[in-house]
């Protein structure tokens, strides 16, 4: 029996998953409605004050999309694994890990960039400053792309469970918190005229540092939950 | 006496922090000799079960 | 097999671990207690009083050694879930497993003592200072090591799990410390510095070293108690947990 190269098979996941993903294109929308929604509670929560909230907008629109992420980050391996995709996945002679560098890649584009086509909306609810949107187009760009791979790692751990959300939250959180700190960090800077680009370099470093190792951690993961 | 425990007018800070420390330790200290309690008495419970399904049987 | 790997095996096997940890516990707990005492008395009694903070510094014969044992705690931990995950090596699954709960209650006693030590000295509770923060946030490593353990049904497959998340952890912690001084930097206007002698005098010092040893002893002798109390659980079906069950073999209890 002969298998096709590496590239075909990555290819091949990428066109499912992106099948899947337009087969129900309606669920795709859920975590931006999402974000939405816990964008709309702070002026509820902190008052109409236009210059109140463009203190605080950095920090809830960053706090809004990781949370959607979070909620999504659940769905990444679940429905392949009910149906036992995921175990022949692991199985297959390609290298597990760029199988699953695909299907984070499709995960990413499917719930992190809708995240980030409506953020200039959610920055606008809250005042952020226009001057600003540049900077936080960007910031979202690396740290949701780094949010989906730490991520992956954490739910290929859960991946036997039945019900991880909170734990997952539990495990995922603590390896958020320098993501979070240096992509609110360049927007706040950039908020406050001042540089900006350290806080962005250093996102993008650790983002070509997870590239490489994210999926080879979250293969290792799966072969754990896997046996 | 009554000074040392005054701790300088700290004494409140200082003793209920040593409190905390005190009872920290002591849960560490008895949960592992609870639990270990506990899966003493089911091994024994498995072994006694095992024990009266082979009677029957033989 | 040199003598050293062939102690090393000997030890790896339960019924002996479960046997020589046994022995071991009364003495080391015996041991801690002492030195611990004995370094409270150097602390508490002994130690002028800080020129600077009066008798309120005393809380760091408590505090600091706790911090120390966070660290080492989570160190240990990784050291030994590498050993499991590499070379599957029960009883390091389990001695990393024993450790996060016991690095916690650590972290935990560092945190309240800190909150408590920093009321009088800085008049508030808390402080987003980089080093509270780095230490909420091992705290919440440990609760996520100890929570993924807690919820996998399979308790070796739990293990290496959980042994695998507290490894992508401490690539974590070094990052999280540098994350978080940067970040108290960038917002310097509300930082309060650390106070604290600079120059500890050793009147001070040999009391918290003392105390340090005490706990890295407790820290190994709740651990071991902990072993053993999974080896037994998890190896429940063999002849020697059976013995044990039975009391014709009598552990520390």
């Amino acid at each position: 029996m002969r298998y096709g190269t590496t590239a075909s098979a990555c290819a091949a996941v990428i066109r499912r998953d992106l099948l899947l993903t337009w087969r129900r294109r309606g669920d795709a929308l859920n975590p931006a409605l999402f974000a939405i929604m816990v964008v709309v509670m702070f002026p509820l929560a902190l008052g109409p004050e236009p210059n109140q909230l463009a203190n605080v907008s950095v920090g809830i629109v960053f706090v809004a999309v990781l949370l959607a992420g979070l909620l999504a980050l659940d769905n990444l391996f679940r429905g392949d694994h009910e149906d036992g995709t995921l175990e022949q996945v692991v199985l297959s002679p390609h290298p597990l890990s760029l199988l699953l560098g695909s299907k984070i890649l499709v995960h990413w584009l499917s719930t992190a960039l809708p995240l980030i086509v409506i953020s200039p909306a959610l920055a606008e609810m809250l005042h952020l400053p226009r001057s600003v949107m540049p900077v936080l187009i960007v910031a979202l760009i690396l740290a949701t792309l780094l949010l989906s791979l730490l991520g992956a790692v954490c739910v290929a751990l859960t991946i036997g469970m039945r019900r991880s959300g909170m734990l997952l939250a539990l495990l995922v959180l603590p390896l958020y918190v320098p993501v979070l700190i240096f992509a609110a960090g360049a927007c706040n800077a950039a908020q406050m005229g001042l540089p900006f680009l350290a806080p962005l370099l250093w996102l993008g470093a650790a983002l070509a540092l997870a590239l490489v190792l994210a999926p080879l951690a979250c293969a290792a993961a799966l072969r754990i939950s896997i046996t | 006496m009554n000074d040392f425990l005054a701790m300088g007018g700290y004494g409140a800070y200082v003793w209920s922090s040593y409190a905390i420390f005190a009872l920290a330790l002591l849960i560490d200290y008895i949960t592992p000799r609870l639990r270990n309690r506990r899966v003493i008495a089911e091994l024994r419970g498995r072994m006694k079960r095992q024990q009266r399904r082979q009677e029957k049987s033989a | 097999m040199n003598t050293l790997t062939l102690w090393f095996h000997k030890f790896g096997s339960p019924p002996t671990f479960h046997r020589v940890t046994g022995l071991l516990i009364p003495w080391l707990f015996a041991a801690a207690l002492l030195i611990g005492l004995v370094g409270l008395y150097g602390g508490l009694v002994l130690a002028p009083a800080d020129y600077q903070q009066s008798d309120a510094y005393r809380i760091i014969f408590i505090h600091v050694p706790c911090a120390w044992m966070g660290l080492f705690a989570y160190i240990f931990m990784a050291v030994n879930a590498f050993i499991a995950l590499v070379w599957r090596i029960k009883i390091s699954e389990i001695l990393a497993m024993a450790s996060a709960p016991v690095g916690a209650w650590f972290t935990a006693i560092t945190l309240a003592t800190g909150a408590i030590w920093g009321k009088p000295m800085w008049g508030t509770w808390w402080t987003w200072d980089a080093r509270l923060t780095s230490e909420l946030v091992l705290l919440f490593l440990f609760l996520g090591v100890i929570g993924l353990y807690n919820a996998i049904e399979d308790r070796r497959q739990a293990a290496r799990a959980a042994a695998f998340l507290g490894l992508v952890g401490i690539v974590n912690v070094p990052i999280v410390h540098f994350s978080v001084s940067w970040w108290n930097t960038l917002h310097q206007g509300t930082t309060v510095r650390l106070l604290g002698p600079s120059r500890i005098d050793s009147s001070m010092l040999w009391p918290l070293l003392l105390l340090a040893l005490a706990t890295h002893i407790w820290f190994f002798a709740s651990v071991f108690a902990r072993s053993r109390v999974s080896l037994l659980e998890l190896e429940g079906g063999k002849e020697w947990a059976r013995a044990i069950a039975l009391g014709t073999e009598h552990g520390h209890e």
